[in-house]
């Protein structure tokens, strides 16, 4: 099965091609986009580096059966697996960073100083399992959003537009939603759900939702009464065609800050859930989570966690700073030039 | 005014039944009973050690048409009937896990909640707002740029990790305070709470900060501030009777959402330092399977969250008279 992430990899790739030429197409868009780019070169190149290696470890593909070694034939093995060989590339357990012996023991490692920053318990290369993490802490925060932009912009927009018994139903179930507080929610769905990527995707959208409906219902009730709005019902378009030329534009750029700012909140809710034993397999949550009991030790286990925090902290940062700068550059009341 | 009040309340109660039938398509109809029992008593238990089970605990009759019954008790001697005469009564039954009463272990866990809930909350309020009031004060100087950059690293860091690290570094190297545990003891408790309270005010500094910093540059771009000027306030004046006064309005709506969820305490800040509150026990229903427990912890959120939604827009409209008249 898994050329399903291929596939999914390749749609996903072709949707970010897509976007790119509408960006370049459209004035307004390519403008902010310069501006932003202007503002945070070095934001940006770093999520660049993450989508990197995340599309790295995305795509697989089996070795032909003539393949010699017994250990990597037949399994589809990504980019990354490649660079790494984690088969062969591992220890007994725990070997401090660049160290040419093993850090309990003295035995003297498979791979002396190859481990830049060492191994864990079970002998795995660190910077091995870091790299891993990219594409889960993505796939939590990327592929969750995707789906749940679509759905609460339907709700919300229609909610908006429609009003009367639509809204009603929709702001009943949003209010119920984010009545019980998100963590318990977030928990009681995984509980029942059970565990697992879908499913913890599906219960992290279910409790995201409700903030992008909000906001898109909220926006939509405030266009409903701008004039050219008016304008082009008067003219005789559609609701359809309204909704899709003169309300999806118009809050496009609300939706993308909110997409930056919820993504960061994904990325750093899955650390609680891998805290509570829910978390996604291979996660910096859970390379942070099994580092709890390192730090007791003497000496002291540091490279474990120092890894995975590095990297959450410096993704979480950088979209933080380009949702940020975004909402200034597009909002006209806080634009200035700086 | 009454009106309003009633409104509120009434679709606060519409909510709540709302949040019930959540809960039961959650825990009733997706999760099924037999699922929980056999979980419960084991795999290989006697038939009639798992009918008495079920029955014990409350989960032995139908979905939510009762075929067996006459009357209305084909729908009042149902699960979803059950569901919403328990929890509207506050009769939570007993736990999934360990068969203790679930109302006990709430009563006993309330006061090491509230324990850690209430320091952490106000010294939380009084370090983002002072903080934010100053930052506003000296905007647009290097000093704001400092800790608008120092409000974005913290708040980049995992919860997680603050906790990690706040017990290694306090607790550990430097040796300030017990690692975990808890006392109830007055005279010793402060001890106890003091690396949580700090850990969990620092983890929520830098998000509140900027919050708090926005609606201060809010209050300071209107009209008002203009006039206090040019009839010749100073700066500090400016901010701490004028700006501060204003700002307080959406400062309170923010703040009294935040007061039930005092009582449900805090997931995380407990189970890692040992506090035995209310989210220490929620942490252990996950890890114990204990949906009971799991159960009324959500419907007791909900039903806090609605508490502090109608006790804040009663708060506004007492605050503000646009709203009041409006």
């Amino acid at each position: 099965m898994h050329w399903v992430s291929d596939i999914l990899v390749v749609l996903l790739a072709s949707a970010a091609v897509g976007v790119c030429r509408y960006v370049s197409g459209d004035r307004f868009w390519r403008e902010n986009a310069t501006e932003l780019w202007r503002r945070r070169p070095f934001a940006i190149a770093i999520v660049g580096a993450y989508l990197l290696i995340a599309l790295m470890d995305s795509i697989s593909w089996v070795d032909p059966a003539s393949d010699a070694n017994a250990l990597t034939s037949g399994k589809p093995r990504t980019i990354i697996d490649r660079l790494f060989v984690p088969e062969t590339f591992t220890e007994a357990s725990y070997s401090a960073p660049l160290a040419s012996v093993a850090f309990y023991g003295g035995q003297p490692l498979l791979h002396p100083g190859a481990h830049l920053l060492g191994t864990d318990l079970l002998g795995r290369d660190v910077v091995y399992r870091t790299l891993k993490g990219v594409r889960v802490a993505l796939l939590i925060g990327g592929l969750t959003s995707l789906v749940v932009i679509p759905i609460a912009l339907l709700f919300g927009v229609s909610a908006g537009y429609f009003g009367r018994r639509i809204d009603d139903a929709v702001f009943f179930a949003m209010t119920v939603l984010a009545s019980v507080p998100t963590l318990l929610l977030l928990i009681a769905l995984i509980m029942v759900l059970g565990k697992g990527t879908v499913q913890v995707c599906v219960a992290l959208g279910v409790t995201g939702w409700v903030h992008f409906c909000r906001i898109a219902r909220g926006e939509t009730l405030k266009l409903r009464e701008t004039d050219f709005i008016a304008a082009a019902r008067a003219l005789g378009v559609r609701d359809g065609t309204i909704i899709r030329r003169h309300i999806l534009p118009n809050i496009a750029h609300l939706v993308i800050i909110t997409f930056a700012l919820s993504f960061t909140a994904l990325v750093l809710s899955e650390t609680i859930l891998s805290y509570l034993g829910i978390g996604l397999d291979g996660s910096w949550g859970q390379m942070i989570d099994q580092a709890r009991n390192e730090l007791s030790r003497t000496p002291v286990i540091w490279w474990n966690l120092t890894g995975a925090s590095i990297a959450l902290f410096t993704l979480v940062l950088a979209v933080n700073m380009i949702a940020d700068a975004m909402r200034d550059v597009i909002d006209p009341r806080t634009r200035r030039e700086g | 005014m009454a009106a309003y009040f009633l409104r509120r309340i009434g679709y606060g109660v519409i909510t709540l039944l709302g949040v019930l039938l959540l809960l039961f398509v959650l825990f009733f109809a997706v999760t099924d009973p037999d699922d929980i029992a056999r979980k419960a008593v084991g795999e290989r238990a006697r038939p009639e050690v798992y009918a008495q089970w079920k029955t014990n605990h409350g989960y032995d009759k139908p979905l939510i048409i009762n075929t067996g019954a006459t009357g209305a008790g084909r729908f009042t001697d149902t699960l979803l009937a059950e569901h919403y005469r328990r929890m509207l009564t506050f009769d939570f039954g007993r736990s999934d896990a360990d068969d203790s009463p679930i109302s006990r272990r709430l009563r006993e866990g309330a006061l090491p909640s509230l324990g850690i809930t209430v320091p952490l909350f106000v010294m939380g309020l009084v370090v983002s707002v002072a903080v934010a009031l100053f930052v506003a004060f000296f905007r647009e100087t290097y000093i704001d740029r400092v800790v608008l950059v120092l409000c974005m690293l913290t708040m980049s860091v995992a919860g997680l990790l603050y906790i990690i690290a706040g017990q290694y570094l306090v607790g550990q190297l430097l040796r300030w305070f017990p690692i975990s545990g808890f006392d109830p003891n007055p005279a010793v408790v402060a001890r106890f709470l003091a690396l949580p309270v700090l850990v969990g005010v620092l983890s929520g500094f830098g998000a509140d900060t900027r919050f708090y910093r926005t609606i201060f540059l809010e209050e300071i771009g209107r009209d008002y501030v203009r006039t206090a000027r040019a009839k010749g306030c100073g700066d500090a004046r400016v901010m701490v009777r004028h700006v501060l006064r204003n700002a307080l309005i959406p400062i309170l709506t923010n703040v009294v959402v935040q007061i039930p969820f005092l009582f449900t305490g805090a997931l995380l800040l407990e189970s890692f330092f040992g506090i035995p509150g209310l989210g220490a026990l929620t942490v252990e229903a996950i890890q114990g399977n204990d949906f009971s427990t799991l159960r009324t912890m959500v419907y007791l959120g909900a039903l806090l969250f609605i508490a502090g939604q109608i006790l804040t827009d009663i708060s506004y409209a007492l605050a503000d008279p646009r709203v009041r008249l409006g």
